[in-house]
């Protein structure tokens, strides 16, 4: 955010970070009005944003900003005063304005360049929603002319056409008649702000002999009816400073007393980093402000009162929100921090534990008791850490309700996108990196999923399609569904598709399950027509690829004429795991237990082998392939006899299966992941690493890998490996 | 070693190789570890001897002789591991046992002679002469930066 020696720096970025807030608001409000709910606080709420979001960016001078913001606001006012109805079509020009308004803080932030030719394109359509309706022109519009605005303006109750009136108590004392100093010249200044009204309170004023000619005996009351702010006021008074007192009051409220802002102040919910520098400096002695006045004074010699924007921020009342929940923000590098601490903590006690244990303590000793009390706080305290780094995937959701907006704009489709457990928590890092893949299925559901209107017609539907996306937690992990209500998967030509590309054998017969799964095989695309939309040669293999690399798993179901549903489970956290300890080799192994179903000892007669270097086992009914664990990993050479020996079962969530021979099973437990430097040397099926009570050093295997690599080894592409 | 005087002393860390003597600038060496196991990595080149747990991180580590082209080393309890900090990356080299530190300036340092082989990776960028004992002074950014063909 360029300088770093800015002292505004820092508060421009807290206005960013209020703006993401603002703009979350707006989304809510404008899809709480799309839903059918909504009352006059919600448009009160999405104008709320809107105007704030425009407050701060006049503070700050980013003009494209303000101006498209004071369009955008313009038009909500008019349909806040009733004047103007929300219909779907407006709603939609609201949500594309959201949009925009979005992609101009973006751009403001990053110093990129304004896309101007939208923001000219969304007004105009603003305008023409205004109609007749009054409007006013944003070049009359003094919007630089309110630096600290922005905390304070949120009060709605305010008369948008009349301006507000200012109660003005001036009282000069001798000392200013002494200076050479004339209230005449004062008020004069003021008349130029908007009309006043001076009532002179001569009650004071004594007779001789108590009179004394060079007291000051008059103080005036004077009402001003202006949009200027009170800063505006104080600043025709800044020569006078300290030579009178001043109370300067807007109408309708109580005065109490020369500070009005400090009683303000303690309504703000929790401060926050913006709100502190102005309400300082508003309160101090108004000179401080005035080095900014003048030259803004002089741009504006004196708004006419009838051009007095409806939203004009009135500095000085206070904010009327509802407190949020109390909310501190924390750098993520100290929470990493944290995290990384108390993983250290994790680590330590396990080697606590592991070396009591061979000092040979009896388990009923007070040292082993504590212990337990230890290993129970140390996991409570992980948790609590892990819950820091949770949010809401709220955010990842009105991302993605933008990206059907756009994409079916864009295919010409009318489709609505419905969330559902939005509140449902997960990982900071996993939200953060499940945007892309998530990004890609919405766009591919409203493409390739939603058939076209005439489609939909012909099928008996209604024309606007629908797109779920569902978040949960199930069992210990994340649950986000992304579903539409298209013709499902179209099997046969998925399978030709997959036939023509060599993919899948002609002869092949596949279950429905198999072909659905072929969509996630590199270098498959249905889509005919390569569109703008998805089909850019990222294919579903991608989005597995990085849901697997977030330790999740991907699956698809589908039912033809009722839709598809993607189906994408992840781990809470990507900082502890529950882990099989396993030994292989002499090596120490972890594998998320997660994908291990069942553990078995092998009878020769269960293994059978397909051809050379292929086998399976026999497991109740159905066949699966068998991996030695030793030979993938490269530790050894294929055991020569597997009978007797240790197998883990294992299922990921495409439903794939395999059975991995391990030498021995040592321990179920909860282990810290440490990531491998990628950029020093990736191992293949080698998913992260963990240290273990010994200090030691244990690989955290990525079972999906170690199979997909073991199956492209193995002679011909068979239908199992590619399929597992 | 008068030169310990000058303004532009090296410090370098020495330490032997197959009975040869090498060293690195000692900015870049981080500590010096006693010899522990190393959990090994699956189908790494085979100079990665594996990784150990560096105070709850992971350090990888490689056998410094078998990268340089050398016999790979043979284990005995004088062996250490040197944790060099490269570029942000931590990394643990092998070493068959450390020497001595030395001090000695810029004008000591002499570029090695010009031979181009593509059999060994050229890592030596300086010699130098201690009491009639030549020293080779390694390149770290050509030694832990994995070759590509590794790489993946």
């Amino acid at each position: 955010m360029g300088d770093p020696n800015d002292p505004m720096a820092e508060i421009k970025a807290s206005f960013f970070i209020e703006c993401e807030e603002l703009l979350e608001a707006l989304q809510d409000g404008l899809q709480t009005l799309e839903d059918g709910g909504g009352d006059d606080e919600t448009i009160n709420v999405v104008f709320r944003a809107v105007h704030s979001i425009k407050g701060g960016a006049g503070a700050f001078g980013l003009e494209a900003l303000v101006r498209f913001a004071h369009r955008f606001e313009t038009v909500l006012d008019e349909v806040r005063a009733g004047r103007l109805d929300i219909d779907a079509e407006a709603l939609k020009v609201f949500f594309l304005c959201g949009d925009h308004l979005s992609d101009l803080v973006r751009v403001s932030r990053d110093d990129a360049p304004i896309p101007s030719a939208q923001s000219d394109a969304l007004s105009a359509q603003l305008d023409a929603m205004l109609g007749d309706a009054p409007q006013d022109t944003p070049q009359d519009d003094p919007i630089d002319f309110q630096p600290m605005g922005l905390s304070f303006d949120l009060d709605l109750d305010d008369e948008p056409d009349a301006p507000p009136v200012y109660q003005i108590t001036f009282t000069p004392s001798a000392e200013l008649f002494e200076s050479g100093n004339e209230p005449f010249h004062l008020f004069r200044a003021l008349e130029e702000l908007g009309p006043c009204q001076f009532n002179c309170d001569s009650t004071r004023l004594t007779d001789p002999p108590d009179f004394e000619p060079e007291q000051s005996y008059l103080s005036w009351k004077i009402d001003l009816a202006s949009t200027c702010s009170r800063a505006e006021i104080e600043a025709t008074f800044e020569f006078v400073e300290g030579l009178c007192s001043l109370d300067i009051v807007p109408s309708g409220q109580e005065p109490p007393g020369d500070l009005l802002l400090d009683s303000a102040l303690p309504d703000l919910p929790a401060p926050k980093p913006l709100t502190d520098k102005p309400v300082a400096e508003i309160t101090a002695p108004s000179a401080d402000l005035t080095p900014d006045m003048p030259e803004t004074v002089a741009d504006l010699p004196s708004p006419p009162p009838s051009a007095a924007p409806a939203a004009r921020p009135d500095p000085a009342k206070p904010a009327a929100t509802s407190g949020p929940k109390s909310v501190v923000r924390v750098d993520l590098d100290r929470i990493e921090r944290l995290v990384n601490l108390v993983g250290e903590l994790v680590i330590n006690q396990a080697m606590l534990s592991q070396s009591l244990e061979q000092s040979g303590l009896s388990p009923h000793s007070d040292a082993m008791s504590g212990l337990e009390e230890f290993q129970r706080l140390t996991r409570d305290i992980q948790d609590s850490v892990m819950m820091i780094r949770a949010q809401p995937v709220k955010s990842l959701f009105q991302r993605m309700s933008r990206i059907v907006r756009e994409a079916s704009s864009a295919v010409g489709k009318d489709v609505r996108l419905i969330t559902e457990g939005e509140a449902t928590e997960v990982d900071k890092t996993v939200i953060e990196r499940l945007a892309d893949p998530l990004t890609h299925m919405i766009r591919n559901a409203v493409d390739h999923g939603l058939e076209t209107p005439q489609d939909r017609a012909a099928a008996g539907k209604p024309a606007q399609g629908q797109v779920h996306l569902k978040a949960a937690h199930r069992s210990g992990r994340v649950i986000i569904e992304v579903s539409d209500d298209g013709a499902g998967i179209n099997r046969p030509k998925v399978l030709q598709i997959a036939i023509d590309k060599g993919l899948v054998p002609a002869e092949a017969s596949l279950s429905d399950s198999e072909i659905d799964n072929l969509l996630f095989l590199p270098g498959f695309s249905t889509a005919s027509v390569v569109s703008d939309l998805s089909g850019r040669g990222v294919g579903m293999d991608v989005v597995r690829n990085s849901i697997q690399t977030l330790g999740g798993r991907i699956s698809i179901s589908s039912t033809p004429g009722q839709g598809t549903v993607f189906s994408i489970s992840l781990p809470l956290t990507l900082a502890v795991l529950d882990g099989m300890v396993v030994q292989v080799a002499d090596e120490t192994l972890v594998l998320p237990l997660n994908v291990v179903i069942e553990t078995l000892a092998l009878n020769a007669s269960d293994i059978e082998m397909v051809r050379p270097g292929v086998q399976v086992v026999r497991v109740r009914s159905g066949f699966v392939p068998l991996f030695d664990l030793g030979k993938e990993l490269g530790y050894r050479a294929p055991l020569q006899d597997y009978d007797g020996s240790v197998v883990l079962l294992i299922a990921h969530e495409d439903g794939s299966r395999a059975a991995l021979v391990i030498d021995s099973i040592q321990d179920q437990r909860q282990v810290v992941i440490k990531g491998l430097d990628a950029s020093f040397y990736r191992a293949p099926g080698i998913a992260a690493a963990t240290i273990l009570g010994d200090g030691q050093i244990a690989l955290i295997i990525d079972t999906a890998d170690i199979i997909s690599n073991a199956s492209a080894e193995s002679a011909a592409p068979t239908l199992e490996g590619l399929i597992a | 070693m008068n030169e310990k005087d000058k303004a532009a002393a090296i410090e370098l860390l020495t330490f032997q190789l197959a009975d040869q003597e090498y060293s690195l600038d000692i900015m870049s060496v981080r500590e010096i570890r006693g010899w522990t196991r190393t959990t090994p990595l699956p189908h790494a080149p085979s100079y990665m001897r594996g990784v150990i747990n560096l105070r709850g991180t992971v350090l990888p580590v490689m056998d410094l002789s078998e990268r340089l082209g050398l016999k790979p080393l043979e284990h005995t309890e004088r062996n250490v591991i040197i944790v060099v900090n490269h570029e942000d990356t931590m990394t643990g080299l092998l070493v068959d046992a450390v020497s001595d530190i030395i001090a000695i300036t810029a004008e000591d340092l002499q570029p090695p002679p010009e031979i181009q082989t593509s059999a060994s990776p050229n890592v030596v960028n300086a010699l130098t002469l201690i009491d009639d004992r030549m020293i080779r002074v390694l390149d770290l950014s050509a030694i832990v930066i994995p070759e590509q063909s590794h790489a993946a």
